[in-house]
């Protein structure tokens, strides 16, 4: 499996650290409530299909990537660094 | 048996080698078939599971008969096929399973017995008594039935793994993939042509043909040497690619060593290689498979396209007789090229209707079918079906085709699946089954030499349009073009067992009898009768077991579907695919400054993490570490003791924003520290549970220092990271891990300050260097840092150097420290200060414990969020019932206290149940005089004084203890401020 | 007062020669950290103003004479063979790391196919040409690669120094062993 690092280009899989859904991104404010903190932290959609997640380029540049992959195909789709995908939230 | 003039072995050069102790010659290009059954020897193994005798059935890594075990002792390899193991001076083979010998095998009365061992014996014998499973069955069915075994030794050759990329990866190197390569490599892509052959040609090198006006054989080695002048391919021979993997790549096996007597230093046997490509062509060819009928395992009945090969590549005739049996046109190749060779054809047989060979030199049998043999060791003859009836002709040798099945198994293992050709009566790849990897020329179902150079052209021009290039005109070579026609045969009717798995012995009644009982998936018969298990993995007779299959059961072949092909595509041994991971190859080592010092000092070393760190200096007269250990613990408690701290991780934070950062990731407020000072901190995950703890320094106004415990350093950094990139990249702060840079000491006792005045170049005093400042200092010019921190409770420090400098400050620091009655100290010691003032570490701090269970619920601050705050607001994290951290001391006869027992109520029973609790640390204190302990006790803050069990199951060791406050020295911590 | 030797990181572990590769150690001299605190610009002025330098882009490294600047991950540039001006802390987070880094110069033929043995990403001379850089792991460890006039400087964590040169001696080996 290879990565394609935004900022390192095509990479071994071995270099990078998998997090977990994206959905990391979004964390909900102290008041949100406990379902919306449950859905933050635990309820996991697992689809066969498109995924985003959170992989670290921890051997490589250290940039947090959100990556969109196929479960079935295990084709990666699109590549972002996380600060991006963050601040387009904003 | 040799014939003249023929094959690519080097007839100047004599290799002698040995099969079972017995002295053999052939010669340099030889494989250790081919040197056997030039000198005669057919019988080359038993079978798995009945031991019949059996002969070579291919010549290539497909080979399901013909395994050996190389070398002796450790050097010893079991499983290789002989197939492909070419032969050198000195080279010792011997066979497997047989015992007393090959020639006599005693366990061949297993053959005699198969009436009861066929599909499912062992689930329907061996059931009953449960208790017989593993101690009398299993053992004697390993016993009886197996392939090689390993010498038990450790292996002491080398091994090693290394990356390559490439633009275009072709896997084969026969016409197919000759041409591919050259199309690209002229084109100037770079290219990687990968072969499991030793010699690159394929089937060119297999058969007697004409290429462009001159020998197959004569122009491959053209291609060759022009691919291996050009500098944009790279040519990998004795490689095997082994599987096809996400994103462009691939596994493979290079034999770099396995076929040289000497090798150097350091020479590895086998490489595995991973390999990035953007592009791929498959060309690996196809493979043959024989028909099944009666005893057609006898030594001496071959593929027929692996006749072939040993007489064009190899110059030797695998018989004197030699009958061939087919059901296409390829099987009469074999019969007219012996028949030129001069070899005796005994007949040959076609079970087509009404096929004629013009001028032909030996009996052809049309309509008729091989449907029994005999001879035990060695064919002797062979029986045929006509419409007139059976007869028997003599023969030693039996050349098979049941036509060929393309090789496929690299496009499934993606989880493609092939799709059924007709034409072929074959399954061929599934069109963009691997991305990026094109099939072609015989692995696509194309089987004429024309069609494969053309097929090779094709699918490079393809890639390199795929890859951006242009490609470059080639002349085309001339080349055979036959066409391909066979009429599907499977499996002779007739009585007897028919092997489809020759490697596991599964025949076509195991088959019928899966079928019977409902096995009727073909994933099913598969499991039930182990067909396709073996080593080989039915590379030769997956296609006709489920052509059995569905004959009956009734459905089609296509309906039938195939069973999955996973990687590897051939046996990959352990030891490449891990090599380097052996002894200190498996993880790095880190080593602090003090290392060198703390080894020579003779100190056990224990391993942090990745670090090693000393766990105890030992003195003369002491005999056990806990002598050592006690006098350790005295350094620090009554004069001063020194201990290298440089393992714990160092983040170095600036930036406008860090004190928003600190606040965020710990539980308590970080921008309200002053400059020049540290503080204490807990951090949490998001789950609300304990994450890691450590001192924060304050060294300017945006700049802070955080410190790690050894063990999560990578963890904590990895966090701040997180949070600064996905949760707040709009914050000015820059996090950087500056552990390597720093060598820290800590020196603490009493007497601590008095050593560092001896070596600060301006001494400190406590006024202005109160407990948890911090702050820059000077020691011999050298910039360092200075914390007043306490670990072990006592006045400490840690003192930071730049890590050049660390081997020398911990020989003064401990050369100071002895001369003031102190020395180094360990982990063990560290550990025991660090218990007697219930500091924590990551036995408490465990991944299931929160503040309040450490007892620090109050260092949560109201005024701010950090991450885990709401998650450890949930009921069950601020439940009272939890287990909370306490001391715990002995009380009873039983003075030693264990870590990771469970604590009772001293009436209840000790099972989990009724558990209130557990030990997380234990040592023993020389200031109590007895061992102490950290632990969980339910309720555990309100119980001090009550009495309670511990019982260890694993170490059956059961102890009256008393919980106790989990400090146990100095409780008012007036030593460190002192 | 005390007086505090300095020690290299690999004290009598190098230099190192097998075949035609060699491994020697190097004294970079300073080595300081800049990271990127968010106004990218400003840094890149800073570091032109200071040293001469060019900020580099990511996977390049700039020279000025003996002092040079390599990309070291996606916040952070690494300023080697000189103390950071003043007023760059002004810019940037500036982070002394002169001992955290151990230094090697891998040269000679088949110092590629050594690295082919030892890190998952292609340095060959099509791919990688000089005043690259790139961030992987040389087997488990951390390394920046950077390729040279002579070769490739290669930095890992100063506490691996000695398992650095452990693992470069055997692929040099298996190297050696196939020529």
């Amino acid at each position: 499996m290879r990565i394609e690092c935004p900022i390192c280009g095509s990479r071994d899989r071995r270099e990078f650290y998998y997090q977990g859904a994206a959905v990391a991104l979004d964390r909900p404010a102290p008041d949100a409530g406990d379902a919306v903190w449950d859905v933050y932290l635990h309820l996991r959609d697992n689809p066969a299909g498109e995924t985003r997640d959170l992989w670290q380029h921890e051997g490589g540049c250290g940039a947090w990537l959100v990556v969109t992959r196929d479960t079935v195909t295990h084709a990666i789709s699109a590549v972002e660094l996380a600060s991006d995908v963050k601040r387009a939230m904003a | 048996m040799r014939i003249a003039g023929r094959g690519m072995i080097d007839r100047r050069k004599p290799v002698s080698f040995t099969f079972d102790g017995r002295r053999y010659s052939g010669f340099a290009g030889d494989t250790v078939a081919s040197a056997l059954l030039a000198n005669g020897q057919r019988l080359m193994g038993r079978s798995f599971k009945y031991h019949r005798p059996r002969g070579v059935l291919t010549a290539g890594s497909e080979e399901p008969n013909a395994l050996v075990t190389t070398g002796v002792g450790p050097a010893s390899e079991p499983n290789v096929r002989a197939t492909t193991q070419e032969i050198y001076e000195g080279l010792a083979v011997r066979s497997q399973n047989a015992w007393p010998s090959l020639d006599f095998d005693v366990m061949a009365v297993n053959d005699l017995a198969s009436p009861y061992l066929g599909a499912g014996f062992y689930y329907k014998t061996f059931m009953w008594p449960r208790r017989f499973w593993e101690r009398v069955y299993e053992p004697v069915i390993r016993r009886a039935a197996g392939l090689g075994a390993l010498s038990g030794q450790p292996n002491a050759d080398a091994y090693e793994k290394a990356y390559a990329f490439c633009d275009l990866l072709v896997i084969g190197a026969g016409p197919t993939g000759l041409m591919a390569a050259l199309a690209a490599g002229r084109a100037g892509a770079d290219v990687i042509l990968a072969d499991e052959d030793a010699v690159m040609g394929g089937r060119l090198n297999a058969e007697s043909e004409i290429v462009e006006g001159q020998p197959g054989q004569a122009w491959a080695a053209e291609v060759v040497a022009e691919l291996a002048a050009m500098d944009n391919v790279r040519l990998m021979p004795r490689t095997t690619v082994t599987g096809a993997y996400d994103g462009g790549m691939f596994g493979a096996l290079e034999r770099v060593n396995q076929h040289r007597a000497r090798r150097g230093t350091g020479a590895p046997l086998e490489c595995f290689w991973r390999i990035a490509a953007k592009q791929s062509i498959l060309a690996a060819g196809a493979l043959e498979r024989p028909v099944a009928f009666a005893n057609n395992d006898r030594p001496g009945i071959m593929m027929a396209g692996a006749v072939r090969v040993y007489l064009n590549r190899w110059g030797v005739a695998p018989g004197k007789q030699v009958a061939v049996f087919g059901n296409n046109d390829d099987a009469h190749r074999t019969a007219r090229e012996l028949a030129a060779a001069g070899v005796h054809v005994a007949a040959l047989i076609d079970c087509r209707e009404g096929v004629r060979v013009q001028g032909a030199a030996y009996p052809v049998l049309s309509g008729a079918q091989v449907c029994n043999a005999s001879g035990r060791k060695e064919l002797e003859a062979v029986t045929i079906r006509t419409a007139s009836g059976e007869h028997k002709i003599q023969a030693d040798c039996l050349a098979i085709s049941g036509g060929w099945n393309p090789s496929v198994h690299l496009t499934c293992h993606l989880n493609g699946r092939p799709t059924w050709n007709a034409d072929i009566q074959a399954f061929v790849p599934t069109p963009g089954a691997v991305p990026g990897m094109r099939a072609a020329g015989a692995c696509n179902g194309v089987f004429s030499t024309r069609g494969c150079f053309v097929a090779g052209l094709e699918a490079a021009t393809a890639a390199l349009e795929a890859l951006g290039r242009k490609p470059v005109a080639i002349n085309f070579p001339e080349a055979e073009d036959a066409a391909y026609k066979l009429e599907p045969l499977w499996a002779v009717a007739g009585k007897g067992r028919a092997w489809l798995d020759f490697q596991n012995d599964v025949c076509v009644k195991d088959v019928a009898q899966a079928a019977a009982e409902n096995f009727r998936s073909v994933e099913h018969m598969k499991r039930y009768t182990t067909q396709g298990m073996a080593p080989d993995q039915g590379k030769n007779s997956n296609v006709t077991a489920l052509a059995v299959l569905a004959d009956a059961t009734g459905r089609g072949i296509a309906e039938t579907g195939t069973t999955t092909f996973r990687p590897p595509y051939t046996p990959v041994s352990i030891a490449a695919m891990g090599a380097g991971g052996q002894g200190k190859g498996f993880a790095p080592e880190r080593f602090t400054t003090s290392h060198a010092a703390s080894l020579a000092m003779k100190a056990p070393m224990v391993e942090a993490g990745l670090w090693y760190r000393p766990s105890y200096f030992p003195r003369g007269q002491e005999r056990h570490w806990r002598q050592s250990c006690d006098r350790e613990v005295g350094f620090v408690r009554n004069a001063v003791g020194i201990c290298d701290v440089s393992t714990l991780g160092k983040i170095d934070i600036q930036g406008p924003d860090a004190a928003k950062l600190l606040d965020l990731v710990y539980v308590n407020t970080f921008s309200s520290l002053k400059v020049g000072k540290v503080r204490y901190g807990l951090m949490l995950r998001e789950d609300g549970f304990v994450m890691d703890d450590g001192t924060c320094a304050r060294l300017g106004d945006q700049h802070y220092l955080m410190t790690t415990t050894t063990g999560a350093a990578g963890q904590v950094m990895r966090h701040l990271e997180f949070v600064t990139q996905c949760l707040h990249p709009e914050w000015q702060v820059h996090v950087i891990s500056v552990t390597d840079h720093w060598a820290q000491f800590a020196v603490a006792g009493p007497k601590s300050r008095d050593l560092l005045n001896g070596l600060l170049d301006a001494p400190i005093d406590n006024a202005s260097f109160p407990f948890m400042a911090c702050g820059a200092v000077q020691l011999g010019g050298v910039e360092a840092r200075l914390f007043r921190i306490s670990f072990s409770g006592e006045h400490a420090y840690e003192i930071a150097v730049p890590a050049r400098y660390g081997a020398a400050l911990f020989d003064l620091l401990v050369a100071r420290a002895e001369a003031m009655g102190g020395g180094a100290y360990g982990m063990e010691a560290l550990n025991v200060l660090r218990l007697e003032k219930g500091h924590l570490t990551h036995a408490e701090i465990d991944g299931r414990a929160t503040a309040g269970d450490v007892g620090m619920e109050a260092m949560v601050s109201d005024a701010k969020d950090c991450i885990g705050k709401t998650m450890s607001e949930r009921p069950g994290l601020r439940d009272p019932k939890r287990g909370q951290l306490v001391g715990l001391r002995p009380v009873g006869a039983v003075k030693q206290l264990t870590a990771g027992a469970f604590l009772f109520a001293p009436g209840d029973e000790a099972i989990r149940e009724n558990a209130q609790g557990h030990t997380s640390s234990v040592g023993f204190s020389p200031d109590i005089g007895t061992f102490i302990g950290l632990g969980f006790v339910t309720r555990g803050r309100q119980r001090h004084g009550e009495r309670l069990r511990m019982v260890d199951h694993l170490r059956e060791i059961e102890a009256e203890v008393e919980i106790c406050a989990p400090v146990f020295v100095d409780p008012e911590g007036g030593r460190a401020r002192g | 007062m005390a007086e505090l030797k300095a020690q290299n990181p690999f004290a009598d572990l190098l230099p190192l020669k097998i075949g035609g590769v060699s491994v020697d150690a190097r004294d970079l001299g300073h080595l300081t950290v800049l990271g990127d605190l968010g106004n990218r610009a400003a840094l890149a002025e800073a570091l032109e103003q200071a040293h001469g330098l060019a900020l580099p882009e990511p996977l390049r490294s700039t020279e000025n004479g003996a002092t040079r600047c390599i990309w070291l991950g996606s916040s952070e540039v690494l300023l080697i063979g000189t103390p950071p001006d003043a007023a760059l802390t002004k810019v940037a987070a500036v982070v002394d790391v002169s001992d955290g880094w151990a230094a090697v110069q891998l040269s000679g033929v088949g110092a590629e196919d050594v690295l082919a043995r030892l890190v998952p990403v292609d340095v060959r001379t099509s791919v990688f040409e000089r005043g690259h850089t790139l961030r992987s792991q040389l087997r488990e460890m951390p390394v920046s690669i950077t390729r040279n006039e002579g070769g490739f400087l290669l930095l890992v964590p100063r506490s691996v120094a000695a398992t650095m040169v452990q693992e470069l001696r055997r692929a040099m080996e298996a190297v050696a062993s196939r020529r």
